[in-house]
């Protein structure tokens, strides 16, 4: 389990490219600085996409990307700080 | 003993006073270049969509709500089939060719028949909901709230005999070639799909 504490979770389990990554952006611009997003996808893309989303964007971290299994389906969860 | 640095920097220049004048210049001409070039960094990005087909309405509107989610300027300039991406009951209805497409398991002689483009959208919008992939609708109403530019041909509206009302809300329209061009000018990207 990630050491972070949510401020937030964002639910984008069920959704596919972009979807993931346009509705992180939403929940982050919500946020107040400081404060942390966890996002929760099935898409395995995901990994990818929310770093390099994370990476390209000013104003915001990836602090953390796991991936676990709930009920057999995998679970990524993406832990993002807005600085 | 003679070195670049002591040659001087113009043969007309024989005076410091001109030399001065020379600085002055340069130094006029890097600040406007800096502020010409300045655009806090955001990229931008200009897209031009020109087929209403299911499988070629995609990629546009994917890329502009990713790119605008990465708080790029982003226009997408819709032409000719383009069009009907952004027509709210065209975008409802869009088809899949099963002629000509590869990715099909039928003979184009088969794929030819009347009902079979039906089929091939069928299946595909079957998998695209079991896929939990957005619909059309869905990508332009997030990519509108998300700042995207969605452009309408004006020419090609007259041409296809559509109306600007049968548009999204908020779709640009009354815009051409060199409205498209003045983005494309200045974007990081741009592509033609």
């Amino acid at each position: 389990m990630s050491t972070y504490e949510p401020t937030e979770t964002l639910d984008v389990k069920g959704l596919s490219c972009p979807m993931p990554v346009v509705k992180t952006r939403g929940a982050v611009d919500d946020l107040d600085s400081g404060e942390i997003l966890q996002v929760v996808s099935t898409d395995s893309g995901s990994m990818s996409d929310l770093k390099g989303w994370a990476d390209s964007t000013d104003g915001v971290a990836m602090l953390e990307q796991e991936e676990a299994e709930e009920d057999g389906d995998a679970v990524f969860r993406h832990f993002i700080q807005k600085e | 003993m003679s070195s670049d640095a002591d040659a001087p920097v113009d043969a007309g220049a024989d005076s410091v006073e001109d030399l001065r004048a020379q600085v002055q210049a340069l130094q006029e001409e890097v600040s406007d270049l800096r502020e010409a070039t300045d655009d806090d960094g955001q990229k931008s990005m200009t897209i031009i969509a020109t087929k209403g087909t299911l499988d070629m309405a995609y990629p546009p509107l994917i890329l502009a709500s990713t790119a605008a989610a990465f708080g790029w300027d982003v226009v997408v300039f819709h032409t000719f089939w383009g069009l009907d991406i952004l027509h709210e009951e065209k975008s409802k209805n869009l088809k899949l060719s099963a002629v000509g497409n590869p990715s099909m398991p039928m003979p184009n002689a088969v794929a030819a028949l009347p009902f079979m483009d039906n089929v091939a959208t069928s299946m595909m919008e079957k998998k695209i909901k079991e896929n939990g992939t957005a619909t059309i609708e869905e990508l332009i109403e997030t990519s509108l709230d998300m700042g995207v530019d969605l452009q309408a041909c004006q020419m090609t509206i007259e041409l296809m005999g559509y109306d600007e009302a049968e548009f999204y809300d908020g779709v640009t329209t009354g815009v051409g070639a060199a409205t498209a061009l003045q983005h494309m000018a200045d974007a990081d990207v741009q592509l033609m799909i």
